[in-house]
C-alpha cells in the first residue's frame, strides 16, 4: 500500500509544510522562538521517520531507479517532473533528513535571536537537498542544486562569525560561478537529446568532442562544490563563519553534491572525458590530499582545521571515483557517507566548546578531557573515525578507494596513502592539545560537562559510524548494484561512442 | 487608398477605448481642478479603464489581427506583451495613489499622461509599418518626457526631463533617419512588403546602414549598451513613481517592436542584424553588470540592473528563431514582475517623510520592516537569476535559445555577468539582513504597494508551476510574430 504514495515527494516538500506552519505562529519573540524550535525539530523529526520507509521498501536488487514520480511539468518539451532513487541517491536522502533533526537540536541553545527566519532557513534547505537527490531531471537537479544556496547565504550571514558577510559571498560567488558554466553545458545537453531526463540522457551517448566540453563545464561547478584543490578556499571561510549547525549541513551534506553529481552526470553520460581526464583528476586530489592535510597542520583555529581536513578526505572521494573500478565508487560513496556523518559530528564537538568558551582557538583550551570526560570521550570516538581506524565507518571507505586507487595506479595509492598518514598527525595532535594537559586557565575548568541534549546527537552519530564500522556491507550491499549500472555504462558508453562515431 | 471600415475597430478595440478615456478624463481633470482628491479620481478612472482594456485584450478572438491596411496587428504576440504592458502600468499607477495632497506631482494630469503614453505603448507593440511605428513611439515617448520633468521644484527631475527629452528625440531621428533608408530601398512603409522586398535580394550597403540606424535608435528605447547613458540619470532625477513605470512598461513595448523589426521586416536577413544585437546584448550585460556595483542610488542601481536585464533579453532576441522570440517573452513577463515588485518597495523607502534611496537606507530593513525585507529578498534572488524564482526561467529559456543558435560564447558571457550581477544583488540583501541601524524608514505599507507586492511575490514564487501554460502562450505568440510573414 506504502508503494502507492508519492513518498519522495512527500519527504522532499514536507519541511514546506513546516515553513507554513512557521510563518504562522504569533506571540512575542520568547514564544515564537520556543515555538520555532519545536516545530522545525518535529518537522524534521518526522520527515527523517517517514524517509526510513525508502529503506524498508528498497529493493537492493533491482537495476534501475525506485519509487520513480513522474507527472507533466512543460508538456512537449522532454522537460517533466521526475523523481526517483537507486542505491547512490538513496543513502545521501538518509543522510540529509537524519542530519537535519540532528542540526536543528544542536542550534537549540546556540542560536538565540531571530530563530523563526532561523527555522525557515534550515527547512527550506532541507527540502532543496532532498530534492536534488530525489531528482532524475537535469532542470529540476539544477533548481535544487543552486536553490540551496539562497538558505546557505543567509545562514552564513546572519547567523555566522564576526567575517560572516566576506564569508556568506565568498561562498555564494564561487559556487555560482562554477554551476552557472554548468547551466551552459545543461543548455546544451537539452538541445542536442531534446530531454532534460537523467536516465535518458545517460543513455543518449553525446559525441566524444562534446563529451570533453561537458565534462569540463560539469567539473568547474562540482570541483567547486566538492571541493578539489585549487577551488577549495571557500570552504574553510564558509565553515568558520557559519553557525555549527550551518558547518554540520555544509560539510555533512552540501559537499557531498559535488561527489554526487560526479557519479551521476560525469561518468555516466561523459564516459569518454571521465577516462581521459581521470589523471588531471588524480593530480588535483593528491594535491588537495597532501597539501591540505599540511595547512591542517599549521592551523590555530579548530573549526578551521577540520574544514581542511574535509578537503583532503573529500579529495579520497574524488580519487575513488575516477579510478572507475567498483571498488573505488564503493569506497567514495562509503566515504561521502561516513565523513557526512563524522564531520558532522566534528564541527558539532567544536560547536560545544565553542557554545561555552566563545573561541575556537585551539590555544585557548587544554585539559578538557579532566573537565569534561563524556565529552572527551565522543570528541576521541570521532577523531578516531576522521583518522581511519578500523571498527570505525572511516576505514572502510579509505580502505577501499585505495584499493581501487592502487588498481588505477600504484603512485596514486601511494600518495593516497600519504594523506592518511598526515590526517592522522593533525587529527591526533589537535586532540592532544584541546583534551591533554594541564587545565590552562580557570575559564576551562568552569566548563560545564556536556547535557542530555548535546548527549542525544552525539549517540545516533556514534551508533551509525561503529555499526557502518562493523557491518560496512549494510550500505555497501544497497550501493553495489547502482554502482555496478554507473561502471557499466562507463564502459558501454566508451565503446559506443568509438564504434559509433 | 483604403476605406475606414467597422472590421478595423474590433482589433484595435482596447487602443480606441483607452484613447477614449484619456480624452474624458481631460475634462475631469480640467473641470476637477488642481486637488489631491481630483488626482486620485482621475487615477481611478484611469486603472479602472486598464482593467476593461485588459479584459478586452485578453478575449480578443483574433480571427481578425490585421486592421487599418495591415499598418496595425493584434496578433497572438501583441496580445501577451500588451497583457504585460497593461499590468506593469496599472501596477505603477495603483501605487501612484496619495491619500495627502503634499506631493507636487500629485496632479491629475499625472495618470492622463501616462494613459495616453500607454496608448503609444500598446501601438507600438502592434505597429506593422514604418508609420505605425514612428507614431507610436511618439505618442509614448512625449507624454513620458513631461512626466519625467513633473517635479518642478526638483532641480534633478527637470535635469532628467530634459535628458531624456534630448536623447529621446537624438533616438527619434536616428530611427526615423534609418527609416527613411529602408524605405528608400524597399519602396513600402509595410512591414510585411519590407520582407518580400528584401527576399533573394542583393542587399546594398545603403539599406544595411538604416537597418543599423533603426536598431539603435530602438537600443536607445530599451536602454541597451552602449546608447544607455541617459538611463541612470533619468531614473535617479525622476520622481519614484515615474521611474517605477519607465523601469517596466516601456522597455516592454520598445522590446516588442524591436522583435517587430527584426523578426518581421527583417526576418529573412537574420544574419545580417544578428551581429548588431549579439553586440548590443554583451555590451549590456557587461556594462550593466559593472556599473551597477559602483552605485550608491538604488534608483541608479536599478538602472543598470535594467540596462543589464535587456541585455539578457537581446540575447534571446540575438537568436532569432522562435525559441529565442519565446525565450525574450518569458524573460520579459518575469521582469515586469520583478520590476513592479522591487519598485513597490523602493517607493516606500522614506524617511520622515522625504525619499530616502541610497543602498544605504536599507540597513537592517529586516528588523525594521521584515515583511518588505523577505519581499525585497525574493525579488533580488530573482533578478540574480537564482532558481527556482522566476528570474531563473527567463535565463533559462534566453540562453537556451542563444546556445541553440550556436551563439554559445555569448551565452557564456550572459552566465558569467550574471554572476557579477548577483554580487550587487547579494549587497543589497547584505544590507538587509546583516547589518543593523538606528534610523528606520518610515512605517506604514499602504493597501495598493501591498497588492502589488504581494501579487508580484505570487508570480515570482509560483513561476514554475504557471510555466508549462506561459510556455505554450508564448509559443503560439512567437509563431504568430514569425510565421505570418
Amino acid at each position: 500500500m506504502i508503494s502507492n504514495w508519492p513518498i519522495l515527494t512527500i519527504i522532499t516538500f514536507l519541511p514546506m509544510i513546516g515553513v507554513a506552519f512557521l510563518l504562522m505562529i504569533r506571540g512575542d519573540e520568547e514564544v515564537v522562538a520556543r515555538n520555532a524550535r519545536n516545530v522545525a525539530l518535529w518537522v524534521s523529526g518526522f520527515t527523517f521517520v517517514i524517509s526510513l520507509a525508502l529503506v524498508l521498501n528498497f529493493d537492493a536488487q533491482a537495476a534501475g531507479y525506485q519509487f520513480e514520480e513522474r507527472a507533466e511539468w512543460l508538456p512537449g518539451s522532454g522537460i517533466s517532473y521526475h523523481l526517483g532513487v537507486d542505491g547512490i541517491s538513496m543513502p545521501f536522502i538518509l543522510l540529509a533528513t537524519f542530519l537535519s533533526p540532528l542540526a536543528i537540536l544542536a542550534s537549540w541553545k546556540a542560536i538565540t535571536h531571530r530563530v523563526r527566519e532561523y527555522m525557515i532557513a534550515f527547512l527550506v534547505l532541507e527540502t532543496m537537498m532532498v530534492g536534488m537527490f530525489a531528482s532524475l531531471d537535469m532542470l529540476m537537479f539544477y533548481l535544487f542544486f543552486e536553490g540551496v544556496l539562497i538558505p546557505m547565504f543567509i545562514i552564513i550571514g546572519v547567523w555566522g562569525g564576526k567575517r560572516r558577510v566576506y564569508a556568506a559571498f565568498k561562498f555564494f560567488l564561487y559556487t555560482l560561478l562554477g554551476s552557472v558554466l554548468m547551466l551552459v553545458c545543461m543548455l546544451a545537453m537539452y538541445i542536442d537529446a531534446g530531454t532534460t531526463d537523467i536516465p535518458m540522457l545517460t543513455a543518449h551517448g553525446f559525441a566524444a568532442t562534446m563529451q570533453t566540453w561537458l565534462f569540463l563545464g560539469f567539473l568547474a561547478s562540482f570541483a567547486v562544490k566538492v571541493p578539489m584543490w585549487p577551488v577549495h578556499t571557500w570552504l574553510p571561510d564558509a565553515h568558520v563563519e557559519a553557525p555549527t549547525a550551518g558547518s554540520m549541513i555544509l560539510a555533512g551534506v552540501l559537499l557531498k553534491m559535488g561527489g554526487y553529481g560526479f557519479i551521476r552526470f560525469s561518468l555516466p553520460m561523459f564516459p569518454l572525458a571521465s577516462e581521459f581526464f581521470a589523471p588531471l583528476i588524480f593530480a588535483l586530489s593528491i594535491i588537495a590530499v597532501i597539501y591540505t592535510s599540511l595547512v591542517a597542520l599549521a592551523q590555530s583555529d579548530m573549526k578551521k582545521l577540520i574544514a581542511y581536513s574535509s578537503v583532503a578526505h573529500m579529495g579520497f572521494v574524488t580519487i575513488g571515483i575516477f579510478t572507475l573500478t567498483e571498488q573505488g565508487v564503493a569506497g567514495a560513496m562509503f566515504q561521502m557517507i561516513s565523513h557526512g556523518l563524522v564531520s558532522a559530528a566534528l564541527f558539532f564537538c567544536v560547536g560545544v566548546v565553542y557554545d561555552r568558551l566563545h573561541t575556537r582557538e585551539i590555544s585557548a583550551y587544554g585539559g578538557v578531557a579532566a573537565v569534561m570526560p563524556r565529552y572527551a570521550v565522543f570528541f576521541m570516538f570521532m577523531m578516531l573515525a576522521s583518522v581511519g581506524l578500523p571498527g570505525t565507518s572511516g576505514f572502510v571507505g579509505e580502505m577501499l578507494v585505495l584499493v581501487g586507487a592502487w588498481k588505477a595506479s600504484s603512485w596514486v595509492a601511494l600518495f593516497t596513502a600519504t594523506g592518511l598518514v598526515l590526517g592522522a598527525t593533525y587529527m591526533l595532535w589537535l586532540y592532544r592539545r584541546v583534551m591533554f594537559g594541564k587545565i590552562v586557565s580557570a575559564e576551562v575548568e568552569a566548563m560545564e560537562p556536556i547535557g542530555r541534549r548535546e548527549v542525544m546527537i552525539f549517540v545516533p552519530l556514534t551508533v551509525l559510524v561503529l555499526w557502518f564500522g562493523v557491518y560496512p556491507a549494510s550500505l555497501l550491499d544497497v550501493m553495489a548494484g547502482s554502482i555496478q549500472v554507473v561502471l557499466d555504462s562507463v564502459a558501454a558508453g566508451g565503446a559506443f561512442v568509438i564504434a559509433g562515431r | 487608398m483604403f476605406v475606414f471600415q467597422m472590421a478595423d475597430i474590433m482589433p484595435a478595440l482596447p487602443e480606441i477605448f483607452l484613447a477614449a478615456v484619456a480624452l474624458v478624463l481631460v475634462l475631469v481633470a480640467a473641470y476637477g481642478g488642481e486637488t489631491a482628491a481630483n488626482a486620485r479620481r482621475v487615477t481611478q478612472f484611469a486603472m479602472a479603464g486598464i482593467a476593461i482594456a485588459l479584459l478586452l485584450v485578453i478575449n480578443s478572438d483574433q480571427v481578425i489581427t490585421s486592421a487599418f491596411g495591415g499598418m496595425f496587428s493584434a496578433d497572438a504576440f501583441a496580445g501577451f506583451m500588451k497583457a504585460l504592458v497593461l499590468l506593469g502600468t496599472f501596477a505603477a499607477l495603483a501605487m501612484s495613489i496619495r491619500t495627502s495632497g503634499d506631493d507636487d506631482i500629485n496632479k491629475p494630469e499625472y495618470s492622463l499622461l501616462i494613459l495616453l503614453a500607454l496608448v503609444g505603448m500598446m501601438l507600438m507593440i502592434s505597429a506593422d509599418n514604418l508609420m505605425a511605428l514612428y507614431m507610436g513611439i511618439e505618442l509614448q515617448s512625449l507624454p513620458l518626457y513631461v512626466v519625467a520633468a513633473m517635479r518642478t521644484s526638483s532641480l534633478r527631475s527637470s535635469e532628467a526631463g530634459l535628458k531624456y527629452f534630448l536623447l529621446g528625440a537624438l533616438s527619434s531621428g536616428l530611427l526615423l533617419y534609418g527609416a527613411s533608408l529602408v524605405y528608400g530601398i524597399a519602396g513600402t512603409t509595410d512591414f510585411n512588403g519590407i520582407a518580400l522586398a528584401l527576399a533573394g535580394q542583393d542587399l546594398p550597403p545603403v539599406f544595411i546602414i538604416g537597418m543599423v540606424f533603426m536598431i539603435c535608435g530602438l537600443a536607445f528605447k530599451i536602454s541597451a549598451a552602449p546608447f544607455h547613458m541617459w538611463t541612470p540619470d533619468v531614473y535617479e532625477g525622476s520622481p519614484t513613481l515615474v521611474t517605477a513605470l519607465f523601469a517596466i512598461a516601456p522597455k516592454v513595448a520598445a522590446i516588442s517592436l524591436l522583435m517587430r523589426l527584426t523578426y518581421g521586416a527583417f526576418g529573412g536577413i537574420a544574419d545580417q542584424w544578428q551581429q548588431v544585437l549579439v553586440a548590443l546584448s554583451v555590451a549590456s550585460m557587461v556594462i550593466g553588470a559593472l556599473g551597477a556595483i559602483m552605485q550608491t542610488d538604488i534608483k541608479r542601481m536599478m538602472a543598470y540592473s535594467s540596462i543589464a536585464h535587456m541585455g539578457y533579453a537581446t540575447a534571446g532576441l540575438a537568436a532569432g528563431s522562435v525559441a529565442g522570440a519565446t525565450g525574450v517573452m518569458i524573460y520579459m513577463t518575469g521582469y515586469v514582475f520583478m520590476g513592479a515588485g522591487t519598485f513597490a518597495i523602493i517607493l516606500l523607502m522614506r524617511r520622515d517623510g522625504a525619499e530616502a534611496t541610497k543602498i544605504v537606507d536599507l540597513k537592517g530593513l529586516s528588523r525594521t520592516h521584515p515583511s518588505l525585507a523577505v519581499g525585497l529578498l525574493i525579488m533580488m534572488f530573482s533578478m540574480a537569476g537564482i532558481p527556482p524564482l522566476a528570474g531563473f526561467f527567463g535565463k533559462w529559456y534566453v540562453f537556451l535559445a542563444a546556445v541553440e543558435a550556436g551563439l554559445v560564447p555569448l551565452a557564456i558571457i550572459g552566465v558569467v555577468t550574471s554572476v557579477v550581477g548577483a554580487f550587487y544583488y547579494l549587497r543589497i540583501i547584505r544590507l538587509m539582513y546583516f547589518d543593523d541601524t538606528e534610523t528606520p524608514l518610515d512605517a506604514g505599507i499602504p493597501i495598493a504597494n501591498r497588492m502589488v507586492l504581494g501579487a508580484s511575490l505570487a508570480v515570482v514564487l509560483l513561476f514554475f508551476a504557471g510555466l508549462g501554460s506561459l510556455l505554450g502562450a508564448a509559443d503560439t505568440a512567437a509563431v504568430a510574430l514569425i510565421m505570418a510573414r
